[in-house]
């Protein structure tokens, strides 16, 4: 049934993919020529070059192998982690390649790497010191042991572009780098300052462009082995409820069909262990064995959350408005008196609903579980976390266990603890069947049983003094979120209001925690999304009534801090803010922090008469402090517009007798081409010594500014989303 | 049951229930895995493919009615990267993760063919089927222009 030549053979796969390399190798496009896209080589001689450390080895030619422990999920951390080893090792560009690390000896062998996971924009936030550290002391190495061979001193040693001079000594890095991986520094250097950058800050390129655009990029899903089966599996539509019974028989004649696998939910709910309760179907093609799934029948047990609804965490969030919460930051005097006895009030409700991820590759995961190895394919964020899944899964050493990192479809923190779940199943079901096999989740299946983004609803209110200016603030934030990731509940739920920089001399922040049945997770910005929508809104609705301009009261409001007035004051430069427009017409601003970062936005909005809305430009203005690629830096920030304003105008999930009803992309709408604004990304950096994000930032003030833009094009207030749900028209 | 597809200038016979969608013939039963699955409902454009040089949406396409025409995957585009829709793509580093974009390549490459020099709502409509979460959007729409230049050139 299968062309045979299209698969690894058992063999094969182990020598090329085993222990490591995850099995792609990228070449550098060198400008008006199409690079060559390497074959994938063991992992002990990527190019039969010397390996100086675990970040890179360099090979006879001159090519730089630079092994990336960081998933790419188009964040592009191939290309920023081979330019800050670049960087610092001194090679040309067009000599480097990138390749996946090996997740196995990482684990086993003294967590090399220190950070494998990719979320919360800290790839280069926090961890360019021990990227470029790597690059810097293999640099040293190869000084030094040029240095030792031509008997001068290290100092007098230049390393640049991949040469070795000395006097009238020269040679390529690639003669010394044996050498070099035996020498030990006595101290080990100092990084780069930005000062001396040649490489980093540059627009660069991705790297992995050409892989990517003639099918040939292998993700997760892509995989196939000799022998391997496929999975549909479906968890109970209400998370948590049981399985009471399915009719295996009705369906064990269909063609293809090999078995029927339960799957149980693991108790404790940790964020890292949240299989639910299911059934698998395994067939030899997937989708004979979805088709045999669905016709098989199957009871559930909703269980005690099965009346949960969209309404009954609406009405729960109304009656916890009365009551008092915890207090998340209290800043000076008693903020709830003064609004209670002042005169001059403004108050407002909000409201976010669940969101979803919907990375556009649905959850999945290849596992083969045999006696001597476990070999694991899954779409995470961390590639060392499916090996100690698996190993935790199935009980077994995690020096058994291999994980072949892949390019990801997307994954915007939902698949951040290892696509757990997934890869949980597929383990199982590899163990049962004793056979390789290949789980996917259908997209109505990634959609209910995504990790979602938590639903809030917010109660604010503020007393303005003389100048119109707040004197205090209050606000109570109703948040759902599962009890197995509290701990990302009380932080996230903070962002934004609690830790806002505006000099409000009272304030008093409260939250309710509420423990829901519906497992939540980060999502791109988590918390500041939320907030930022509900904050930035609420500003406006002070200013105004204040009688502020909207963009002078953030100004005012932020004083002596240089970060926000940087990127504040850039915006008023360039996105000619003003409120003066016809009707019709508006453009809204908003500021939000994220991951370090300060991003500010300005929309310009047009809404027809009879409330048909347009998004036309979206300005923003960055301050990451820093900015190693701003070509990529500004793919960045336009792709978050992008996604966060597919959720604001257009998401929202419909959650009904405990399960969500929203399944799939004909309801759950996203952002297409024509809807797009144009954008327009600025950069203002501090470059005083601090570091902030780029994967998320760019997000959270856009919603809000295009809000605050609606208001000024039809007099209306949009508290809630999705936005194009409410009626705008204003004839 | 066994049928025979021609995908890319070649003949696959393929043994599976004639109304299996074509998208999991090319994937499981054939091996090309460049064309994606998204949402299995015609929503999302992963899984664009062209027969008879028209886009289609293979997981909505039943492979029996793919009989006797000829099927193109984004594996069939070009074999070296040099179609012009793969060298505008490259030039601007349109992909990010690029799960999606083997079915933009595919929708875009379909729509040069039949308008060599389209405008930007041309591109939109032709587009509009072809989801991306990244938010590439602009550059698509940027390396659809480029693409028309480069097959004048």
């Amino acid at each position: 049934m299968m062309d045979m030549e299209m698969m690894l053979s058992r063999r094969t796969l182990i020598r090329t993919m085993a222990g490591a390399g995850g099995g792609m190798l990228l070449g550098f496009r060198i400008p008006g020529a199409f690079a060559a896209v390497v074959a994938p080589k063991p992992w002990t001689t990527p190019t039969d070059g010397d390996e100086i450390n675990a970040w890179l080895a360099i090979d006879a030619d001159g090519t730089v192998t630079i092994r990336v422990p960081h998933t790419e999920q188009g964040q592009g951390a191939l290309t920023s982690v081979s330019m800050m080893i670049a960087e610092e090792l001194d090679v040309p560009w067009d000599k480097v390649q990138a390749v996946f690390a090996d997740m196995n000896r990482h684990v086993n062998e003294g967590e090399e790497y220190i950070v494998t996971t990719t979320h919360g924009s800290q790839l280069v936030r926090l961890q360019h010191p021990h990227i470029m550290q790597a690059g810097a002391s293999a640099r040293e190495r190869l000084k030094a042991a040029a240095a030792r061979a031509w008997n001068v001193d290290r100092a007098d040693v230049v390393a640049k572009q991949g040469i070795l001079k000395s006097g009238n000594h020269s040679a390529s890095y690639a003669e010394f780098a044996t050498e070099a991986a035996e020498i030990t520094l006595a101290e080990e250097p100092a990084i780069k300052k930005p000062d001396e950058w040649w490489l980093l800050g540059q627009p660069t390129p991705r790297l992995d462009a050409p892989v990517k655009v003639n099918g040939s990029a292998h993700y997760s899903i892509d995989t196939r082995l000799e022998g391997m089966a496929y999975a549909a599996v479906k968890s109970c539509p209400v998370p948590w409820g049981g399985l009471k019974s399915y009719d295996f028989g009705a369906i064990e004649d269909r063609p293809g069909v090999i078995a029927a696998v339960e799957l149980k939910a693991v108790e404790g709910k940790d964020f890292t262990s949240d299989m639910q309760n299911g059934v698998a179907v395994v067939a030899d093609t997937w989708y004979r064995a979805k088709t045999a799934l669905d016709l098989m029948p199957v009871e559930w047990d909703f269980g005690p959350e099965g009346e949960v609804s969209n309404e009954t965490q609406a009405a729960e969030a109304r009656r916890l408005f009365e009551a008092t919460g915890d207090v998340s930051n209290e800043v000076g005097g008693d903020a709830i008196g003064m609004i209670a006895t002042s005169e001059r009030t403004v108050t407002a409700e909000y409201h976010r609903p669940y969101e979803t991820h919907a990375r556009m590759e649905p959850i999945n995961a290849t596992v083969s579980v045999t006696e001597e190895r476990v070999d694991v394919w899954s779409p995470t964020q961390d590639q060392a976390a499916p090996l100690k899944i698996v190993a935790d899964q199935l009980g077994r050493d995690t020096r058994d266990v291999y994980v072949h990192t892949g390019f990801l479809g997307g994954a915007f923190g939902g698949n951040g603890g290892g696509a757990t779940a997934v890869t949980r199943q597929a383990a199982e079901i590899s163990r049962q069947i004793g056979r390789p096999v290949k789980v996917i989740w259908t997209r109505e299946e990634d959609v209910m049983h995504d990790k979602q983004r938590p639903p809030v609803y917010t109660r604010l209110s503020a007393s303005l003094g003389e100048k119109g200016l707040p004197e205090a603030f209050f606000s109570r934030a109703v948040w759902f979120t599962h009890n197995g990731v509290e701990r990302h509940g009380p932080a996230t739920a903070d962002y934004a209001i609690g830790t806002m920089p505006y000099a409000v001399p009272n304030r008093r922040h409260e939250r309710h925690n509420v423990a829901a049945h519906i497992p939540t997770a980060t999502h791109r910005a988590p918390g500041a999304n939320q907030n930022g929508f509900i904050i930035e809104q609420f500003v406006d609705e002070m200013a105004l009534a204040g009688d502020w301009d909207p963009l002078e009261w953030r100004i005012e409001m932020t004083k002596g801090q240089e970060r926000w007035q940087r990127v504040l004051l850039r915006l008023k430069e360039v996105a000619g803010f003003t409120t003066d427009l016809p009707r019709g017409e508006g453009m809204g601003l908003a500021i939000v922090a994220d991951h370090g970062s300060i991003c500010g936005a300005c929309a310009t909005v047009s809404v027809t008469r009879s409330g048909q809305l347009s998004v036309e430009k979206v300005v923003l203005v960055m301050n990451s402090g820093y900015m190693i690629n701003p070509r990529g830096g500004a793919e960045q920030i336009e792709g978050s517009v992008c996604y966060e304003l597919s959720h604001a105008l257009y998401g929202g999930l419909d959650l009904s007798g405990g399960q969500f009803v929203t399944r799939n992309f004909d309801t759950y709408t996203l952002m297409r081409m024509h809807q797009m604004p144009e954008v327009e990304v600025h950069f203002a950096l501090s470059q005083d010594g601090w570091w902030g994000g780029m994967g998320e930032p760019g997000g959270p003030p856009t919603p809000p500014a295009v809000a605050n833009a609606i208001y000024f094009a039809t007099g209306k207030r949009i508290r809630s989303t999705p936005i194009t749900k409410h009626d705008l028209n204003w004839s | 049951m066994a049928f025979t597809l021609t995908i890319n200038g070649a003949a696959y016979e393929v043994d599976a229930e004639p109304e299996t969608p074509l998208l999991w013939v090319l994937r499981d039963n054939v091996g090309l895995m460049g064309t994606k699955f998204g949402c299995g409902i015609a929503q999302c454009g992963a899984c664009t493919v062209h027969i008879d040089g028209q886009p289609a949406r293979a997981c909505a396409t039943t492979a029996a009615s793919a009989v006797g025409r000829e099927i193109t995957t984004i594996e069939g585009l070009s074999d070296d990267n040099s179609h012009p829709v793969q060298q505008a793509w490259i030039e601007d580093t349109v992909p990010q993760c690029g799960y999606c974009q083997s079915g933009q390549i595919m929708s875009a490459a379909a729509l040069l063919a039949r308008t060599p020099d389209p405008t930007d709502s041309e591109i939109d409509s032709a587009m509009a089927g072809n989801l991306c979460r990244c938010g590439t959007y602009r550059r698509i729409r940027r390396a659809i222009h480029r693409a028309a230049e480069i097959a004048k050139s």
